[in-house]
């Protein structure tokens, strides 16, 4: 435990830097796919192109993202803005499609009643149908902030990995380091979980009408059971 | 000359396609990272496949699999595999390797096999059982074929998934394209590094797309016409306002 206990302030520095990394690319892709995800429900053929382009920009490896960004973006290979923009590229891939699914969801009589009621489209959007999609679209984010912040140790191997550091340091000194990386290890797990469960929290407070429904496994399936009914 | 140019001259140089004096060619690594690939989602999938059945088919043990599925998704890939190369010492660098990649690939699949089989339509598998099949009867004729779908899918990410974290295996000094861009970084060759990621990139993008179309040519026809049902009850919908 002496590593761990002599770079307390490092290792918090790093997890600062590493959820940095990890969660500005949440909010903008969020920011990103919101309209995306609405064109893409909206129009068949935005549809039809931007729900496979989101799946093969999806399946890109990280590594080959982080390298690629520089040839797309013209920047520094050492930018940290490579790994923040290709967690973006990812997040947006993620969330376009989840966004597009839960729109389509929301029934078609619940659009026509708050037409009815006199909503337009815009306020429609932002007054029911976005709030409908809110657990699918939370589902989503948590996806996207959990696999982001494990991939933001892949960057360390251009250089810019917060807590990735510390994966790689400990290798490669002699002999190696193993507090150090396990420390990175269960730093960037415990991080993951820790924003996993505000946005879970974060989720639950945003949809109180949902809290109704039992837990959220057997919700899944009790409510496609009475779709197939 | 700009960067494109270069990672296309590197890209087309001869000299990268073959192995000379000890010096992998791409067709070298290539089959180093298909190697780690397959091996470890075949491995994967032994242990997976079965186990989500047998979870699926009896519904227990369902919540615990979407924890470890859930958890595992946190686990950075770059430790796994680093601490079990240095735990187990660098002669068994490819066994370590191997076991990371399966650990990585087997809660997808795993969970891609027990929601595959959990969502079959019980009205279906209680018509199977009423007809007299037995268990065993009802898991290979009802169960896997309709989850099918899912289990693909399932075998799909899992694949894509190796795929990434294989190209990760260069910085614990084995093989696979992820050593182009390792060797690339050490050296400051960019255009090595740029095109090392292009052809992972490419790998993927390829592999994604002929496992699409396998699962679209394996899937019985009779659940794949769901699917485009919806597609025509989503088009015909009228878009208002």
């Amino acid at each position: 435990m002496n590593w761990i206990l002599d770079h307390i302030p490092d290792l918090l520095a790093a997890s600062g830097d590493h959820l940095q990394l990890a969660l500005i690319p949440v909010v903008v892709g969020l920011v990103l796919s919101l309209p995306l995800g609405w064109v893409a429900n909206r129009w068949t053929v935005a549809r039809a192109i931007m729900v496979p382009v989101s799946g093969l920009l999806y399946t890109i490896p990280s590594l080959a993202l982080f390298v690629m960004m520089p040839l797309l973006l013209g920047t520094k290979i050492l930018d940290p803005i490579n790994v923040q923009a290709a967690l973006t590229v990812y997040t947006v891939a993620l969330l376009v499609r989840s966004i597009a699914d839960a729109l389509a969801a929301v029934p078609e009589s619940v659009v026509q009643a708050a037409s009815a009621m006199g909503y337009r489209t815009a306020g429609r959007f932002f007054a029911v149908e976005l709030p409908l999609a809110v657990p699918v679209l939370v589902a989503g984010v948590r996806v996207a902030a959990v696999s982001n912040i494990s991939l933001v140790a892949v960057g360390q191997i251009i250089g810019v990995g917060g807590l990735g550091y510390f994966l790689l340091h400990g290798a490669q000194t002699s002999p190696p380091n193993f507090q150090e990386i396990i420390a990175g290890i269960a730093l960037i797990v415990v991080l993951a979980l820790i924003v996993d469960g505000l946005l879970a929290l974060a989720g639950r407070a945003l949809t109180p009408w949902t809290r109704q429904q039992v837990g959220r496994a057997g919700g899944g399936r009790r409510s496609r059971a009475v779709v197939v009914k | 000359m700009s960067v494109f140019d270069q990672v296309g001259d590197w890209l087309t140089n001869p000299d990268n396609w073959k192995t000379t004096l000890g010096i992998a060619g791409v067709p070298q690594r290539l089959g180093e990272h298909l190697h780690y690939t397959g091996l470890a989602v075949l491995i994967a999938a032994v242990i997976a496949i079965p186990l989500g059945a047998y979870i699926g088919h009896t519904g227990r043990g369902g919540t615990i699999v979407v924890g470890v599925v859930n958890s595992f998704r946190a686990l950075p890939e770059v430790g796994l595999l680093i601490l079990l190369v240095l735990a187990m010492g660098l002669t068994l660098a490819l066994e370590a390797v191997t076991i990371a990649l399966v650990l990585l690939a087997v809660p997808v699949l795993l969970a891609g096999t027990y929601s595959g089989v959990r969502n079959v339509d019980r009205a279906a598998v209680d018509a199977a059982r009423g007809m007299g099949m037995s268990e065993w009867e009802i898991l290979l004729k009802v169960e896997l074929p309709n989850a099918l779908p899912l289990i693909l899918g399932a075998v799909r990410s899992a694949t894509l998934q190796v795929i990434a974290t294989a190209s990760i295996a260069a910085v614990v000094s084995l093989g696979g394209l992820g050593r182009f861009v390792i060797d690339g970084n050490a050296l400051r060759e960019y255009d090595q590094m740029a095109a090392g990621a292009v052809l992972i990139a490419g790998l993927a993008i390829v592999v994604e797309l002929l496992l699409t179309g396998l699962q679209w040519l394996v899937v019985s026809p009779g659940l794949r016409k769901k699917t485009s049902r919806r597609t025509r009850a989503r088009t015909a919908v009228p878009t208002s306002g």
